[in-house]
C-alpha cells in the first residue's frame, strides 16, 4: 500500500506551506491526480484522517481532481482518451500516437484559515 | 475567512530529493545501478543470477534485494558469491529512496562496478518512487499476458529499458508481442527492450553486453 507513504507526502508539503502562509487551520487540500499517476482516494482518505490527527490539518477535506489520460495522434491531429485495450487513434486508426495528459500527481493547493 | 493558498508541488517531491542524494553517493564511488521492477514471478532474481553467470567477471556486481519479508532472494544471491543487503519492507509494497540510502551503507562500494536493485514485485507501486539509481529496468514475462502496457501504463512510462522474460514460452502461450509492442512503444517511445529468457538462456548475453556498455561509458 504506497497510498500511506503518498499520504504522509502530502500532509508534509501541505503542513509546510500552511505554516509559511501563518495559517491556523488547513480545511482542504486540492490534489491533481493523473490517470498514469496510480492511487486510490479512498486509501488516501483512510490515512489521511488516522496522520492529519492533532495537527492543523484535522478535518480537512481532501478533493481529487482526476485528470484522465488524453493523446493525441501525430497522423491526424485528433485529440482522445485511450481506453485500457488499445491506444490506436479512434478517428484514424493511427498507432502513431503521444500522451500529452494524465501524468500529473501534485499538490495543487490548500485551503486555511 | 479562508484563504486558498498555491502549492503547486509534487506529491514525492520529499523521495525525489532523497534519490537525488542517492545518485550523488552512487556518482561519487564511480557506480551504475540499476532498479529492477516487475510483478512477482517474472523472474527478476534469475535474471539478476544469469546476468551474473553472464558478465562472467567482467563487473564487480552487488545486490540490494527489496522483499516484504523474508531473505530467501538475498540468500539466493550470496549463495552466488554476491555482497547482498536484503531490505524488507514489512509490508511496504515498494522500495523508496530512504530505504535505497541505509542499504547503500552495508554495501562495500569501493569494491564494485554495479549494484543490481531487485524491488518489490508490483507493477504500481514502484513506478512512483524513483531511487535514484541510472536506469529503471522492467521485466515483463510471456505468462503475465500481451495486454500488460495498457494495464498498468504507469509502470512502462517510467522505464529507460524492457526486458521480456520467459520467450521459450512463446509457443505455448497465447501472447501477441505485436500488439504488446505497440502498446509499449505509445508509452515509451523507442525504449530498449530485450527479449530473452532466464530458462533456456537465450537473448541474455545480449542484455549483459548492453549493461557492460551502461557501466563502461558511465565511467568514461
Amino acid at each position: 500500500m504506497h497510498e500511506l507513504a503518498v499520504t504522509q507526502s502530502i500532509l508534509d508539503i501541505s503542513l509546510r506551506h500552511a505554516q509559511k502562509a501563518d495559517a491556523k487551520r488547513i480545511t482542504a487540500i486540492n490534489l491533481v491526480i493523473g490517470r498514469f499517476s496510480s492511487i486510490v482516494d479512498d486509501s488516501v482518505q483512510f490515512y489521511w484522517d488516522a496522520i492529519a490527527e492533532g495537527t492543523i490539518a484535522q478535518g480537512a477535506t481532501l478533493h481529487f481532481q482526476r485528470i484522465p489520460g488524453e493523446m493525441t495522434c501525430r497522423a491526424c491531429g485528433h485529440i482522445f482518451q485511450p481506453d485500457d485495450v488499445t491506444f490506436a487513434c479512434p478517428a484514424c486508426s493511427s498507432l502513431s500516437v503521444r500522451i500529452t495528459k494524465g501524468d500529473e500527481f501534485r499538490v495543487d493547493s490548500i485551503d486555511v484559515e | 475567512m479562508t484563504t486558498r493558498v498555491p502549492v503547486v508541488e509534487k506529491i514525492l517531491s520529499a523521495n525525489d530529493r532523497m534519490a537525488a542524494r542517492n545518485r550523488e553517493t552512487l556518482d561519487r564511488a564511480g557506480l551504475y545501478a540499476i532498479n529492477i521492477m516487475a510483478s512477482p514471478g517474472a523472474g527478476k532474481t534469475s535474471l539478476i543470477l544469469k546476468t551474473l553467470e553472464s558478465l562472467n567477471g567482467r563487473l564487480r556486481l552487488g545486490v540490494v534485494e527489496g522483499d516484504l519479508a523474508s531473505s530467501i532472494d538475498a540468500d539466493r544471491a550470496a549463495a552466488a558469491g554476491l555482497p547482498a543487503v536484503q531490505i524488507n519492507t514489512g509490508g511496504d509494497c515498494h522500495l523508496d529512496a530512504a530505504m535505497l540510502a541505509d542499504a547503500l551503507i552495508a554495501l562495500p562500494l569501493a569494491e564494485l562496478d554495479l549494484v543490481l536493485v531487485e524491488n518489490v514485485g508490483n507493477l504500481i507501486c514502484p513506478a512512483n518512487f524513483q531511487i535514484g539509481t541510472h536506469l529503471n529496468v522492467l521485466i515483463a514475462s510471456i505468462p503475465e499476458g500481451d495486454d500488460k502496457p495498457y494495464k498498468y501504463p504507469g509502470m512502462y512510462r517510467g522505464v529507460q529499458a524492457l526486458i521480456v522474460n520467459k520467450i521459450d514460452l512463446l509457443p505455448h502461450v497465447p501472447f501477441d508481442l505485436e500488439y504488446f509492442k505497440r502498446g509499449v512503444e505509445v508509452l515509451n517511445p523507442g525504449v530498449i527492450t530485450f527479449l530473452l529468457s532466464c530458462k533456456t538462456g537465450e537473448g541474455v548475453n545480449a542484455w549483459a553486453e548492453w549493461l557492460v556498455r551502461q557501466v563502461k561509458d558511465k565511467k568514461e
